[in-house]
């Protein structure tokens, strides 16, 4: 017998793992919620269908939204996270010891829950004091917010079900607000290689270009995600994602990291042509 | 009709059953189940395009309904409290057309608020009927006509008794709602009809809590936009009808200007959107006025804009209030409500009902998602945040009383002559201006033109309203009598 999960990643292009054995199903009032394990990537987590980690790759994913504005700010303390319910952003804010306050806005209680169960890897500093989770949408809870978070990240599903709020230039105008005067805003920025995406991708970084005097996008390589090249949009009121950038300062914190480092966070931001070809085309 | 109940669509259930006799078609229409036009069936859908079908035995034909669309008709008389019920594939403005040429004959008076929808003088120029208007009474803060006051019918019924009805707008676009029981009592005790239209009113049948049904209240005709909270297609609507209404009568008035090619899209979007409401209407619109109130109780949070409710009512022209109908002030944050509507599209990706000098209006619906209503409370704290700006020097007046010196029937069709608009204060219009939506005219045929009307045009359009009505596309010229 075999079992495969299989995601489409266009209307064309399947990709598709070997699974072990299915751990949990079910569905909450947003979204279906399901974790399976397999051979080659370990645990993972599908929403709707759609690959969000796996147990091998998520590192990859968790450093690069995390560390990049992390070592460019010079005093992160308070930080908002919006979704992230399978806890790898909260795990790598934990390792900052100047950080003050993290406060974890995610729309699905029951995502939090499984999590917890069944990917400790990820999910394993919610206890942390300085963590405050509030179940609410990210749209609505942000609106309230005020010059009041040094860092933002916006750790989103896709532009479409319950995370496409996360999209609109409303939530970015609304994030803005929300950030100091030298606040950043990081976020899932999705991928450039497929022509649905790209397009997402486009509207997307449009409208954060609209909303920011700065706005940068840097790349990683995701292999459990469509195409496996994936961008993260650096937007912020005041620092330069590499001009203001000081890596040795950065690895004196002696944050161990398996993918994330000062020679990477300045190339990330190198990116290919047809890329820069895309993000000008809206800039 | 005896074994049929609500749970039934005879018009969708017969609909069904044809679809699954294969029948071969030679009759129209001529695109035949969609073979005949591929690129309309792969737009609309196979399933749209096989129930586009022409009368026919066994579905019954609109012009004179005998089986299945009498049966729906009967059902949806009972849905709705009513004596008789008529399906209207010409949207509601065909249903308040019929019930003013079913009351009025040429030179017949009617008695109606001035800021009644077009479709209503339109049917003064069709009929030749007179108007009496009485002029709503205006909230000035917000720059709004609201309902009819009691007094003021009473007094156009003393100074006319021998007008043959009363029109009432109930509830208006921003969901105002007048004493229509009163004003039904008033029009009876003087033998006049009382014709509602109830364009934005589908969902007071259905739900709890909310203001009187003209059906409820006595009235004798009511227009009602199924397409509007009802959730059936654009452009399908039911016209209802009291006890002392002549309903074959009206059949034939409605005849008179009714397609007798009947769309069973329509048809069956009626049938099958009145049996929802019959079933599920309490639950449905309970969960459209609760997202309603948080978005209202949202937007008055964020400051500036004033989203209004029940709050408002006086006793009198705000009788009640539509509790689903989520209207917003917007002057206090320097920006017109037509500029708030247009920064909600261009800048945010979100289209709403409509904007005018001082109010805009989100229609909520049991389709809307939380989600989508978090976007909205957002984008308006935004433009609050971006663009607002003080609310000083913001034009409030958005009422104005008009001054009628010929029928509507006489105006529009007497010799005329262009005008710049500038050129025409003192004259007499022949045609219609108004922002559309909401479609009510700031100048109707045979209206005098004033210098203040003429200032609010220019005003509404340099804020981008969308004005419509004129013979001249721009609103540059204007059709005035020529004596």
């Amino acid at each position: 017998m075999e079992l495969w999960f299989t995601e489409r990643h266009t209307p064309n292009v399947k990709f598709s793992i070997k699974v072990d054995h299915q751990l949990y199903s079910g569905n909450s009032e947003f979204q279906r919620i399901d974790v399976f394990d397999s051979k080659e990537f370990g645990r993972f987590l599908t929403l709707d269908g759609y690959m969000m980690l796996t147990e091998k790759d998520e590192f990859i994913y968790h450093e690069m939204i995390t560390h990049v504005p992390m070592a460019v700010h010079p005093n992160p303390k308070n930080i908002l996270v919006i979704g992230a319910g399978d806890g790898g952003v909260v795990r790598e804010l934990t390792r900052y010891p100047s950080v003050e306050s993290i406060d974890l806005v995610e729309i699905d209680e029951l995502v939090v829950e499984v999590c917890k169960k069944y990917l400790p890897t990820t999910a394993c500093r919610f206890d942390d004091p300085r963590v405050h989770v509030f179940y609410e949408d990210g749209v609505k809870f942000i609106r309230r917010c005020n010059d009041q978070y040094d860092v933002i990240i916006v750790d989103s599903t896709d532009p479409f079900g319950p995370g496409e709020g996360l999209f609109t230039k409303e939530f970015y105008g609304s994030c803005f607000k929300a950030l100091r005067d030298d606040g950043i805003m990081v976020n899932q920025h999705e991928s450039p290689f497929y022509d649905e995406d790209a397009a997402a991708m486009q509207r997307s970084h449009k409208r954060i270009v609209e909303s920011f005097p700065i706005s940068k996008v840097y790349q990683a390589h995701i292999p459990t995600y469509p195409s496996g090249h994936w961008l993260f949009g650096f937007a912020s009121k005041k620092y330069h994602p590499t001009n203001d950038y000081n890596g040795t300062k950065w690895s004196m914190l002696g944050i161990k990291t398996r993918y994330y480092n000062p020679r990477l966070h300045t190339g990330a931001f190198a990116l290919p042509c047809y890329v820069e070809e895309l993000l000008r085309d809206v800039e | 009709m005896a074994d049929l109940s609500q749970t039934n669509a005879p018009i969708y259930e017969a609909l069904r059953k044809f679809r699954r006799m294969r029948v071969v078609p030679f009759d129209v229409p001529g695109h035949k189940r969609g073979r005949g036009n591929m690129e309309l069936t792969e737009f609309l859908g196979e399933d749209c395009m096989n129930v586009d079908v022409n009368s026919m035995k066994p579905l019954d034909n609109l012009c004179h309904p005998v089986s299945v669309i009498k049966d729906a008709e009967e059902l949806a008389a009972e849905a709705f409290g009513a004596a008789n019920a008529f399906f209207m594939v010409g949207g509601t403005t065909s249903a308040v057309q019929s019930m003013i040429m079913y009351a009025c004959k040429e030179g017949d008076k009617i008695i109606m608020p001035r800021n009644v929808h077009r479709s209503a003088i339109n049917a003064l120029i069709l009929t030749g009927a007179v108007p009496v208007y009485v002029n709503p009474d205006v909230n000035h803060r917000l720059g709004i006509a609201l309902g009819m006051s009691v007094a003021q019918v009473e007094q156009a019924i003393l100074d006319n008794p021998d007008a043959k009805a009363i029109m009432v707008n109930n509830p208006t676009y921003y969901g105002i709602c007048s004493d229509l029981k009163r004003i039904t009592e008033l029009a009876h005790e003087h033998g006049m009809l009382v014709l509602v239209d109830e364009a934005h009113g589908t969902h007071f049948y259905f739900g709890e809590n909310f203001p009187v049904t003209a059906m409820a209240a006595g009235a004798d005709c009511a227009s009602v936009s199924m397409h509007k909270s009802g959730g059936s297609l654009t452009q399908s609507s039911f016209l209802l009808l009291g006890k002392n209404i002549n309903a074959d009568y009206m059949r034939q008035v409605i005849n008179l200007t009714q397609t007798t090619s009947a769309s069973y899209l329509l048809l069956s979007s009626l049938d099958i959107s009145r049996k929802r409401l019959a079933l599920g209407g309490r639950e449905i619109f309970a969960q459209t006025v609760e997202m309603a109130e948080y978005a209202r109780s949202e937007i008055n949070d964020i400051g500036g804009y004033y989203a209004y409710s029940r709050e408002l009512i006086n006793g009198d022209s705000i009788f009640d209030f539509d509790v689903s109908k989520l209207s917003i002030y917007t002057l206090p944050i320097g920006l017109a409500g037509i500029e708030v509507y247009d920064l909600l599209r261009d800048e945010y990706d979100i289209q709403i009902e409509f904007g005018d000098i001082g109010n805009v209006l989100a229609y909520i619906s049991v389709g809307d998602r939380k989600r989508d209503i978090e976007r909205l409370i957002s984008a308006l704290a935004e433009i609050k945040r971006r663009f607002g700006k003080s609310g000083a020097d913001m034009l409030t007046q958005e009422y104005i009383s008009p001054v009628v010196a010929e029928t509507p029937r006489k105006a529009f069709y007497a010799k005329k002559r262009s005008l710049p608009l500038e050129e025409t204060a003192g004259l007499v219009c022949s045609e219609f201006v108004m922002c559309y939506p909401p479609g009510i005219p700031i100048l109707a045929p045979g209206e005098l033109i004033t210098d203040e009307i003429i200032e609010y045009i220019k005003y509404a359009k340099e804020k981008g309203c969308q004005m419509t009505g004129t013979e001249d596309i721009n609103i540059e010229k204007l059709n005035v009598l020529d004596f």
